[in-house]
């Protein structure tokens, strides 16, 4: 395939030419632009930003730009950015309609993670872009085969003697001898099949491996025979290259972890600091090489492995798109890495780009940083049952945290305390006893933890720690320096006795005032608080300076507005005269709070900006649009704690700010920030206070006469056990502060109350437990809504799909609501004018409310802060709810009038927004939902009527592939309710296969089906041998399962469990919740018909669900 | 940290002045000031001859992170292995902050231990960001480090003395390629030549014969393949003999077929020599991240810089030559080369040490240029070169090589 971009050749135009002409790929007028869909680990936030930045680099030059994405909650998806919005599956065969009805000039694959990648290849493989003739903006397709194909790029790098982790399968004791000597020992064995690490180890040499080998060999038919790199620095380039062979790494990244831990896992920093010039300049130079040699045209990640006391590396991986990696690099230089790579697919060179940071400087230079940033981690292992918390090839984490210092452990610090606000910062944990040292050995979630433990508490050498966990030992010696600090301020024996000079040291080493604190309390009889330490630290004159990230480490002047701040300084880099209004983002992307947060955020400023007023984001999450530099007038990349929002306030001399936007992390600190003076905008604090404080909450509901199911506030068991048995088993236990249902759980009877209600007073000790009847079966309702002084502007009713008892993040919502009556809508307005009033609400709030049979509305839950769903309903219903509540918070004439989108509106279509899980990376973890929140994204598709919406949804969730009669199904699960003999009923009409797994379920499924000649099968189920499962699986076609438990299973041996378990890791669709197997099931059969004649198909015929978010909508919202 | 720290005042001259800890030699000295944005490379950049007298602040705020290799290593050339010259070169060092821990498989020191070894003085916990936007603003300016209970020092302009004296080699010295790789013999006129720079010579099969900077290598200029001027410290305006030298050799047809390659200081002497001028930067470039454009094809360059003055492009003579490179953010020049001659040169410094590799293949152009002479020239190249010179009083001296010193002649 020839180029699509007519030179190849460098040229001095951009220099040498007043009015130059860059040569620009021809005949491309509108671009399709793939983006990445639900949010899942591995393929997260970072898209919404790389894929937004691309689109205004589009915009720009005047492209007509086409999205698909059906993650709704992006602020990719809005017209502010695209021009057309497709919410529908991010598959090769949903492009192909798209293509077909768009016909765009060109499309843009590296913006959509590897999701955009996958699809981009097997649509050039399927000819489909060569027949409608769409150019590959960017790399070519040819180059993202070769870096995505390991043979095809270990061969590719051999031609330019760049050496990669090479690794050879073996089946005999002689060819594993042969692989050793070609990787050089000490080598790794791995075992291909075996679980759990059987038949895996080192070998130092011939004799060794020979020994190793027969008994792996003995276990297992194949083996992986490896160079052990054990212990080995991970260090990563970002490397853009252009359509004439310019090239520029723009940030180089260090691992804290060495090699072994992916790197979406590993605590990383930027620049590297443990490098050598000659080994920086080494990989930089080899990164370069590789480049060039794959023919990349844009942005490329190259990672490696770096020997620790040598020059030999290897190359573990080359993505040629933008990743996570490349995000974090971004916002580490503050070079837009997204947005210049999209230009450079258009045909831009990169001196003829501009530096968009300084604008008097091209693009074409490397940052220079004159700070370190600490990225870390953000696991949310706790949520899941049986899972495997170890960490190592493949990613379990949820979001990470970005934290900017001027040294090390300020960096680090901030870091830490940004990860989990619960902790002070480098610190350790009793938790690991005598299993320290294993602790520190084998990377999981809490190895950062145990370092602590062991340097601060358990006076471990940083040689100790350095041979158990092979971290370099620089960052252990910089950890010592906050050990030290520890070990001064527990000499303090009361807050007049830490004098300025230690105050001053522990701040720079980036001590909280709470920390501070704290560490004083803990070795002294002094109480002293953390505004004492606020106090006594502001009456010393020890406050914090602001400083610029510029991309050129101060070198030429930039008037950015990417601001940091730091005690490692002596001036500020900005003036304070704008007294702007402050926004509090969301924090980090964790289970229940991600990028819906983000784009309220967003919309927030906007929002703001287009009223006249000058704006201040706090956010620390590298993977959002909220830390674009373009999205407000100041960005501080900082922590949303109370010490730092307040410090930023004060020196800002902001008007306001906004706690209510960014989810349940700021929205804790507003009542301390309110109570120190500072002017929250919309719903008083001590009001918000009242929603949160069950007690209060329940008094309120009880004045207004609005119901809630019986609870009751317990601080012991036996008053537990007393509530429960007054009430009736089930019922649902709960911590006073909720986030994203931690600690939440139903309870079925006391044996369980006994064990459930230590867990969840671990959580919130200084909080009792709260205990609600839990009411089975019901209905689940949410309603967003945006309140003026009290009065209700405009509200939304979503219904959920599952009963009552799912976590309502994880719920299947259906926006307009289609199975209420006119009188339950009329009576949910009702209750949410009476909660508006009674808590004087203006700005966003969100109620959960269930309905016990047909006429009892129940509110189970209300936060006075925008919600998950707000995007949705917004981009649903077409008014942006987040435009209103600023409104509402600003006052005064722009307050919109009150409108009800519920009653008095016809919508000809509907709209269901789907969890997306992450089971899949998650090792052994129940797919089983609950009161607990599991899933990591949500997408969502429009459509005609609720069956066509759900079917486009559900297809739109990762690698979601629609079972084809005539093949099987699995059934499992509760046989006392009717549920899963209905679905049975339903697609064995349409020709499925019906399994089951033993006599009863077999009986239990024939009697619900009718038809006398379907007949339910039984299959072997092997519960322990994952190997024949698979086979079975093959060997009966099965391509979905439906395992309708009705709770938990007990242990890891329940078949319930190993069927869904197996249903994640054979990569099959998984319907584990009756209603939402009940809606697929009448998916399908109205559905399967059409799916398989279009498949069949010679031409492309466009399914109806394949609308434009306007066409749906018949007008273009924002 | 020590127990027992010594305070540092670190003073601008007519600017502001900073309170930081000394982690250097007891000592208080006085220097140009100016910074460098690279990220890595203090060991080079401190024995960096370029860097003689001045006083070092690296915007990269953590130093000293991978410690220092040894000054005694030595590679196959019988080249400094870690350093680019014996000994430090600059007479103080600024940093944000010192480790006052180390980790590296290269390291034999700390950075204190060295900086207290070479008598150089240091300090730490300086806002170096703040003092960079002064200098940016200011200029490169004058600066001092007074310790705790010293006594100021003067202010002293090390722009105003000859401070490539000082750095250059005493006597002629040789290195000679691997035996059997010697492919050419090239004369190199030290003006305080980094270390890597002769490896990259020698390691594409040169003999390098090193001269002192005012050696009259008019006279000598026939007996090699290929003239290579090297970098080096201050104003080039004061190195009147090295620039006539230069001079005489241009003006000299039996010599207008030979290969000449000059690097930073080296590239504003040539241009001083073929009548152009230098001017003194506001700050200097001093940065391994600086794009520069290949003039003659449009390609970009990410290059290694350390200099204070620049050569005017405008007053190249027209019709002999042209600019090179270009420097994309200043517009400031990067770089000469003869429109008919074997003659370029650059500012920026393609040895690198530290900084990218991106521009090693001039030293392959240059080799180039030196495969074409010999071809022209039927040259042979000895391992025994005889160099004879004419001294003033046109009596024949000669110079056998392999009786020259093996490394640079210190006194």
């Amino acid at each position: 395939m020839t180029s699509i971009y007519t030179s190849t050749e460098p040229t001095t135009s951009a220099f040498t030419t007043e009015e130059y002409k860059p040569q620009l790929v021809e005949g491309v007028n509108s671009v399709l632009v793939i983006g990445s869909g639900g949010l899942s680990i591995g393929q997260a936030g970072e898209f919404d930003y790389s894929g937004s930045q691309a689109i205004k680099a589009l915009k720009e030059d005047d492209k007509f730009t086409i999205l698909i994405n059906p993650n709704i909650a992006t602020n990719q998806t809005s017209h502010s950015l695209a021009d057309k919005i497709y919410y529908l599956p991010v598959t090769p065969e949903y492009i192909t309609y798209i293509i077909e009805l768009e016909r765009p000039d060109a499309i843009l694959l590296t913006f959509g993670g590897q999701t955009g990648l996958n699809c981009g290849v097997a649509l050039d493989q399927s000819g489909v872009l060569a027949k409608y003739n769409v150019k590959v903006l960017g790399t070519p397709i040819k180059t993202l085969i070769t870096s995505e194909d390991r043979d095809l790029f270990a061969s590719a790098l051999r031609e330019i003697d760049i050496p990669i982790a090479e690794s050879f399968a073996c089946e005999t004791v002689d060819e594993a001898l042969d692989a050793a000597e070609r990787v050089k020992y000490p080598v790794i064995v791995r075992s291909a099949y075996a679980l759990g690490g059987l038949g895996s180890g080192f070998a130092n040499n011939a004799s060794e491996m020979k020994e190793l080998t027969a008994q792996s060999l003995s276990l297992a038919p194949q083996i992986l025979v490896e160079k052990s790199l054990k212990g080995w620095k991970e260090v990563e380039y970002e490397v853009v290259r252009d359509r004439v062979g310019n090239c520029i790494t723009v940030c180089n990244m260090e691992n804290f972890d060495p090699l072994g831990v992916h790197t979406g896992d590993s605590i990383v920093f930027a620049p590297s600091q443990t490098l050598s010039d000659e080994e920086f300049h080494m990989l930089r130079s080899a990164a370069i090489k590789i480049i060039r040699h794959l023919g990349v045209i844009g942005e490329c990640n190259v990672q490696y492995a770096l020997q620790p006391n040598g020059l030999d590396y290897r190359v573990i991986e080359v993505n040629a798109r933008l990743s996570r990696s490349s995000a974090l690099a971004s916002k580490a230089t503050g070079y837009p890495l997204a947005y210049t790579a999209a230009k450079i697919g258009l045909g831009y060179t990169l001196p003829e780009l501009p530096n968009p940071i300084t604008k008097t400087t091209v693009a074409n230079f490397e940052p220079s940083l004159d700070y370190i940033v600490a990225k870390i981690p953000k696991w949310d292992l706790s949520k899941f049952q049986y899972v495997d918390r170890s960490i190592g090839s493949s990613m379990k984490s949820v979001g990470e945290v970005m934290a900017i210092g001027r040294n090390y452990e300020e960096a680090f610090q901030k870091a830490l305390r940004q990860v989990d606000p619960s902790v002070l910062g480098f610190q350790g944990s009793a938790e690991f006893g005598d299993g320290l040292d294993e602790a520190l050995r084998t990377p999981t979630d809490r190895r950062v933890l145990a370092i602590g433990q062991a340097l601060i508490h358990e006076n471990y050498t940083v040689e100790r720690v350095n041979e158990l966990s092979n971290i370099d030992k620089w960052f252990l010696y910089k950890c010592m320096n906050i050990v030290n600090i520890y070990k001064e301020l527990g000499l303090v024996e009361s807050l007049s006795h830490l004098n300025k000079d230690l105050l001053q040291r522990a701040k720079k080493l980036g001590f909280s005032d709470q920390q501070i604190a704290v560490t004083i309390n803990k070795h002294s009889s002094a109480n002293i608080s953390e505004l004492e330490v606020r106090s006594l630290r502001k009456k010393s004159g020890i406050i914090p300076f602001v400083k610029r990230i510029d991309t050129l480490a101060a070198e030429f002047p930039a008037q950015t507005n990417y601001l940091y701040t730091t005690y490692n300084a002596t001036k500020n880099d900005v003036e304070f005269n704008e007294n702007g209004m402050l926004v509090l983002g969301s924090g980090v992307y964790r289970i229940g709070s991600s990028v819906e947060f983000d784009w309220c955020a967003v919309n927030t400023a906007k929002t703001l900006r287009a009223q006249g007023k000058k704006t201040i984001m706090i956010n620390y999450n590298p993977e959002t649009v909220s830390t674009d530099f373009d999205e407000v007038d100041r960005l501080y990349f900082e922590e949303l704690s109370y010490e730092r929002v307040m410090d930023i306030y004060e020196m800002e001399q902001a008007e306001g700010c906004v706690i209510s936007v960014g989810g349940q992390l700021p929205q804790n600190i507003a009542l301390k920030l309110y109570d120190n003076g500072c002017n929250i905008l919309g719903t008083n604090p001590n009001d918000i206070d009242r929603a949160e404080n069950r007690h209060k909450f329940s008094s309120i509901l009880d004045s207004i006469n609005v119901d809630q199911p019986e609870w009751s506030e317990l601080t012991s068991v036996e008053e537990a056990n007393l509530f429960a048995s007054k009430v009736n088993y089930p019922v649902l236990i709960r911590p006073s502060y909720v986030l994203s249902g931690a600690a939440m759980s139903v309870v079925n009877n006391e044996k369980e109350l006994k064990t459930k209600l230590t867990l969840a007073s671990d959580v919130s000790p200084d909080h009792p437990v709260v205990m609600s009847k839990f009411i089975e079966g019901a209905q689940e309702i949410d309603v967003d809504a945006v309140a003026y002084d009290g009065t209700v502007l405009v509200h939304a009713i979503s219904e959920h799909v599952e009963n009552a008892g799912v976590h309502s993040g994880d719920a299947s919502l259906i926006l307009p609501p289609q199975h209420l009556s006119e009188h339950v809508k009329i009576s949910l307005k009702d209750i949410a004018d009476k909660v508006a009033k009674a808590w004087k609400i203006t700005g966003p709030f969100n109620m959960q409310i269930i309905k016990d049979g047909e006429h009892v509305l129940k509110v189970i839950e209300c936060n006075i802060r925008a919600s998950r769903s707000f995007p949705f309903v917004s981009k649903v219903l077409g008014v942006n709810f987040i435009e209103i509540a600023v409104k509402a918070f600003l006052g005064g004439d722009i307050v919109p009038k009150p409108v009800d989108l519920m009653l008095n509106k016809k919508y000809d279509y509907v709209a269901t927004k789907v969890p997306q899980f992450s089971f899949t990376r998650l090792a052994g973890a129940d797919p089983f939902l609950g009161v607990e929140m599991a899933s990591t994204g949500e997408v969502a598709s429009f459509g005609k009527d609720l069956i066509e919406s759900y079917w486009t949804a559900i297809q739109s969730t990762m690698n979601f592939h629609v079972p084809l009669p005539p093949s099987g199904i699995l059934f499992g699960g509760d046989l006392s309710k009717e549920y899963l003999g209905q679905v049975a009923s339903i697609v064995a009409t349409i020709g499925y296969r019906i399994y089951t797994t033993n006599e009863a379920a077999k009986s239990y499924l024939q009697k619900h089906i009718k038809e006398k000649d379907l007949q339910v099968s039984l299959i072997e189920f092997p519960k322990n041998d994952k190997r024949k499962l698979r086979e079975l699986f093959q060997k009966y076609d099965i391509k979905a399962v439906f395992n309708l438990a009705s709770k938990r299973a007990e242990s890891t041996d329940d078949v319930d469990y190993i069927m869904r378990r197996n249903a994640i890791d054979f990569a099959i669709p998984l319907f584990n919740e009756p209603q939402t197997a009940l809606l697929f099931a009448k998916c399908l059969k109205a559905k399967i018909a059409e799916k398989i004649k279009i498949l069949e198909s010679h031409d492309v015929i466009v399914p109806p669900e394949v609308r434009s978010w306007d066409e749906f909508l018949g007008f273009k919202a924002y | 940290m020590s127990a027992a720290q010594t305070k540092a005042t670190f003073c601008i001259q007519n600017g502001p002045s900073f309170e930081g800890i000394s982690f250097g030699a007891n000592k208080s000295v006085a220097g140009e000031t100016v910074f460098t944005t690279s990220l890595v490379g203090y060991p080079e950049s401190m024995t960096d001859p370029s860097y003689r007298g001045q006083i070092l602040v690296f915007t990269q705020p953590l130093i000293g992170n991978y410690g220092v290799p040894s000054g005694e290593a030595r590679d196959e050339f019988n080249l400094l292995k870690y350093f680019e010259s014996p000994h430090i070169h600059v007479v103080g060092v600024i940093v944000a902050e010192y480790a006052y821990q180390y980790s590296h498989w290269t390291a034999v020191e700390s950075l204190a231990q060295w900086c207290q070894r070479e008598g150089v003085a240091a300090v730490t916990g300086v806002d170096t960001r703040e003092l960079v936007q002064y200098l940016r603003e200011q200029g490169s300016s004058l600066g001092r480090i007074t310790l705790a209970e010293q006594e100021p020092i003067p202010y002293v302009n090390p722009m105003k003395t000859n401070l490539v004296a000082q750095v250059t080699t005493k006597k002629p010295f040789h290195v000679s390629a691997l035996p059997g790789k010697a492919r050419a013999n090239v004369a190199l006129i030290d003006c305080g030549v980094k270390e890597n720079i002769i490896r990259c010579l020698v390691k594409r099969g040169a003999n390098v014969t090193v001269f002192p900077y005012d050696y009259r290598i008019q006279d000598i200029a026939s007996e090699f393949d290929g003239i290579f001027l090297s970098n080096g410290p201050g104003n080039p305006e004061l190195c009147q003999v090295t620039i006539s030298n230069v001079r005489e050799l241009l003006n000299n047809p039996s010599y207008d077929r030979i290969p000449i390659f000059g690097i930073c200081l080296g590239h504003q002497l040539l241009a001083l020599a073929s009548g152009a001028f230098t001017h003194k930067l506001k700050y200097g470039n001093r940065a391994h991240n600086i794009p520069a454009m290949d003039l003659t094809t449009g390609q970009c360059h990410i290059t290694s810089q350390n200099h204070g003055y620049a050569v005017d492009p405008e007053t190249l003579s027209k019709g002999l030559w042209k600019p090179y490179f270009v420097n994309l953010n200043d517009k400031s020049n990067e770089g000469m080369i003869h429109l008919q001659r074997p003659i370029f040169s650059t500012q920026f410094h393609p040895e690198a040490k530290g900084g990218p590799l991106d521009t090693a293949i001039l030293f392959d152009k240059f080799f180039d240029n030196i495969e074409t002479y010999q071809l022209e020239s039927q040259r042979k190249v000895s391992m025994s070169l005889k160099v004879t010179r004419n001294t003033g009083k046109s009596k024949l001296q000669t110079l056998n090589v392999t009786k020259l010193a093996k490394e640079r002649v210190l006194f």
